[in-house]
């Protein structure tokens, strides 16, 4: 019955959604102030319709309800709870339905908070949002309807894919999900934008707190995928250049552009058509993200149950929502009016740089992902384009990032000055010398390429706090009255700085594991020991364990440091019991920044086990970058200046004399 | 780039005009220059980097695999698997032509003779692949999916594939298709 009331909650808010794709736009080329007003309420009700069924779902999952056929291909009754939680998006129908969730969730936000909104930006807003949540309730209802019933209901169900029963999964789909999806809230202002024909520095200012959550919410969710990857998988690896991780970094890239352009547009009024189109972008991205991972035309853990109907379905969205939206920015741009000047060295002449490699950068992780899908159906060719392209194509695109990054927050908005930038980062630049000479002096022989790096991710860091500084005179001033000053600076500033530390921080964190981690792949009997970068590992032996849905065998790993033991690490063969699957566990003892790695196979004729032991020096700074960034993205989003619904001063000051942020 | 001095005070509209499309023009080749960088970038990287997907039978065939880097696909030969320490030989065929590997390090874990596998390494001068990476079948590592349909094509598959759809809705014989 309760699935049955979530499969009709479902319709309902479709039928919802589609009045409200329509009436609001009505009203607002009517001028029909009723109609336009219907949107709010329409939004709100949708959500709750969908919120109900997610809740419906939730309950057959956690009740092991198995005459749902969808719990009974992925839960099991003795699956833990939060498994099986998260079991109700680790498939193909739930995790759609969780998609829309958060898509009509973003519509009812704007809904309730947008009320400073002019009233027909919000009616074509919500309308266009309505629009991508009916495009999806159909998908959900006619290809992939998580509430379907199987007679007769099995006594026991099939248990979620093993690899998912992990926490580090049961969150990163909802927290990738928010990014993905929270891009739409750009695309919806951009295309009402260019229904409208008018588009402002307000405009800027309504979107961009949306693209900072969506924005935040994806740095978690690829930081989180990439972690798993790294303990999960058994390789030590933490980004592995396949296709469903580009799919995730596509959009962050231009979210990212987005972010700085909007930023652009907001204090200059410039780079407006450039920012729509970003907008447009970086959701079609999302979708495309959405395509690859959910139509199986890549064969990954993302990919559930491939179905080709399933795909031509998201392809068709696909297609009228990014054909539609280009063919109108084709039709509507020129009417946009051109904003203000500006000398290319500037503040704005920087965030044009960003714009424009980090646009490069995520064309070339397009090409690169995309082209063997294309040669495929072109030659019936099958190639693979790994790791090594994207080293050679995303990295040196990205350098120059890097290089410019600091010097932008120092330059003055409409024209900077370039040599007083560099000297606000003298300090920034010698950290880096002293640094590359440093780590190059110790690690002579070693890859030539790592210390500097590490000194271009030290450039980064100090060079974040450049701003920082200079505005609270710290050395120049007593230190109490630098306090005072910190105190007083605007959250964006501090938000902006912490973002670009975590850059560099992540850099670091990639260049001191990939370059000086050390492996030894060894066959060891119990008692028997191995010496990896200054640990003596020794092997006692294996041991069985029972979890709650499977057996485990512990390779118990014993590490000393000169004679003492400092830790002891456990990776494990788990086999799940209702899959039949066996499922390698990493054990990872951790040592300040830096991780000892082990991963076991299974134990061989000879009584040996095999072990690929790792040692990866600073490589929790690759997970700490992201969470860096992303605080700092909600420093940015807690300034007054773009909480939503926050009054608004009466008359701004004029943009030349705002403070520098 | 230098600073263009006649906008620095109150210009004038048309002056304004001219300024505009001078930035514009420097903007346009900036913009060109990157990309023209970013496609050459590109384009050597495909010449450089791109591995093709074989079979034993085809390496064969072409004849032109010696110090190539590629992906090697079919199935680990019954009785051919033999260890020496961490270093393991064996044969991949594709039951027309067979292709002698060998590999330093730990396999992955459901390496079995019989079983489809993907190897990423190159023909060395003794006629040997040599690998530094083997995928398995039902490996939680990334199964490419043109592997995974070269291996049906030939109907090699072993135990899987849902590329008949529904039909395999026996739980215990669900396949790990779904693998990273």
């Amino acid at each position: 019955m309760i699935a049955e009331t979530g499969h009709y909650a479902l319709v309902l808010a479709l039928a919802l959604a589609i009045l409200q794709s329509i009436l609001p736009l009505w009203g607002a080329r009517v001028r029909d102030v009723a109609l336009m007003r219907l949107a709010s309420p329409l939004a709100v009700a949708q959500f709750g319709f969908v919120g109900l069924a997610f809740a419906a779902l939730t309950h057959a999952y956690l009740t092991s309800d198995f005459s749902v056929l969808n719990v009974v291909e992925n839960s099991h009754s003795l699956k833990p709870l939060i498994y099986k939680f998260s079991g109700v998006w680790g498939n193909h129908e739930g995790s759609l339905l969780l998609w829309v969730l958060i898509l009509v969730l973003f519509g009812a936000l704007v809904a309730v908070f947008g009320r400073n909104l002019p009233a027909r930006l919000k009616a074509d807003v919500l309308a266009v949002q309505a629009m991508i949540s009916t495009a999806f309730l159909l998908f959900v209802l006619i290809t992939s309807n998580p509430f379907e019933r199987v007679v007769p209901a099995p006594m026991e169900g099939q248990d979620l894919n093993p690899l998912l029963q992990d926490p580090g999964l049961a969150i990163h789909p909802p927290l990738l999900y928010i990014g993905y999806v929270g891009f739409s809230m750009a695309f919806s202002f951009a295309v009402a934008a260019l229904i409208e024909g008018k588009v402002d520095a307000a405009w800027a200012r309504w979107v961009r707190p949306w693209t900072l959550t969506a924005w935040l919410f994806l740095t978690l969710g690829i930081a989180m995928g990439s972690y798993w990857a790294y303990y999960e998988l058994g390789w030590g690896g933490f980004w592995f250049w396949d296709p469903v991780e580009n799919a995730s970094l596509m959009p962050w890239l231009s979210g990212t552009a987005l972010l700085h352009s909007a930023v652009v547009m907001e204090k200059r009024e410039a780079l407006k058509v450039w920012t729509v189109l970003l907008a447009l972008l970086t959701f079609a991205l999302s979708l495309l993200g959405t395509f690859l991972v959910r139509s199986g035309v890549l064969t990954s853990v993302h990919a559930f149950a491939v179905d080709p109907a399933r795909g031509v379905a998201i392809l068709i969205i696909l297609t009228v929502f990014v054909g539609g939206s280009l063919a109108l920015y084709a039709l509507r741009a020129p009417v946009l009016k051109q904003g203000g000047i500006f000398a290319p060295v500037s503040r704005e002449g920087a965030l044009v740089v960003n714009n424009i490699f980090l646009t490069a950068a995520t064309a070339a992780v397009f090409v690169g992902t995309l082209y063997p899908l294309a040669l495929e159906a072109a030659t019936g060719e099958k190639i693979s384009v790994g790791p090594p392209f994207f080293n050679a194509t995303f990295g040196p695109i990205m350098l120059p990032v890097l290089l410019v990054m600091p010097f932008g927050p120092l330059l003055a908005w409409k024209r900077g000055d370039a040599y007083r930038a560099a000297q606000g980062l003298m300090i920034a630049f010698g950290v880096a010398i002293v640094a590359t000479a440093l780590v190059a002096g110790f690690t002579l022989g070693g890859p030539w390429l790592a210390p500097i790096g590490i000194g271009l991710g030290l450039f980064a860091i100090v060079g974040a706090f450049a701003e920082v500084m200079e505005r609270t005179k710290l050395f120049k001033a007593p230190f109490g009255d630098s306090f005072a000053r910190a105190k007083g600076l605007p959250s964006s500033t501090w938000g902006g700085a912490l973002a670009h530390a975590g850059l560099g921080v992540t850099l670091i964190g990639v260049v001191a594991a990939t370059a000086w981690s050390s492996e030894n792949v060894v066959a060891l009997k119990p008692g028997e020991s191995v010496d990896l970068s200054g640990f003596h590992v020794t092997f006692e032996g294996l041991e069985q364990r029972q979890g709650p849905n499977y057996a485990s065998v512990v390779a118990k790993l014993t590490l000393r440091e000169g004679g003492t033991v400092v830790a002891a690490v456990e990776p494990s063969r788990r086999i799940y019991q209702a899959r039949k699957m066996d499922l390698a566990e990493s054990g990872i003892a951790t040592f300040g920044l830096s991780q000892f790695y082990a991963a076991t196979a299974e134990a061989r004729d000879d009584g040996a086990t095999g072990l690929r032991l790792q040692y990866k020096p600073l490589v929790l700074l690759i997970w700490l970058g992201p969470a860096l960034m992303a605080l700092g993205g909600a420093f940015s989003l807690a300034d007054r200046r773009l909480r939503v619904g926050a009054p608004r001063k009466a008359a701004r000051p004029a943009p030349a004399l705002q403070p520098a942020e | 780039m230098t600073l263009d001095a006649s906008t620095s005070s109150f210009p004038s509209p048309r002056r304004r005009a001219s300024a505009r499309k001078r930035r514009r023009f420097a903007l346009l080749a900036v913009i060109g220059l990157v990309l023209a960088a970013a496609v050459a970038l590109v384009l050597n990287a495909f010449t450089d980097t791109l591995v093709f997907f074989r079979t034993p039978s085809e390496i064969a065939q072409r004849g032109d695999a010696l110090g190539t880097r590629m992906r090697l696909g079919g199935l680990v030969k019954q009785g051919s698997v033999r260890h020496e320490g961490t270093t393991v030989f064996f044969t991949v065929t594709d039951n027309k032509a067979d292709q002698a590997v060998t590999y330093t390090g730990m396999l992955p874990d459901l390496f079995r003779e019989g079983q489809g596998v993907v190897t990423e390494g190159s023909v060395q001068t003794d006629g040997v692949f040599k690998a530094d990476s083997v995928l398995a079948k039902h490996d939680e590592n990334y199964m490419p999916k043109d592997v995974a349909d070269r291996l049906k094509e030939q109907g090699e598959w072993r135990g899987g594939g849902k590329s008949d759809g529904k039909s395999d809705a026996a739980p215990a014989a669900k396949p790990a298709e779904t693998s990273k």
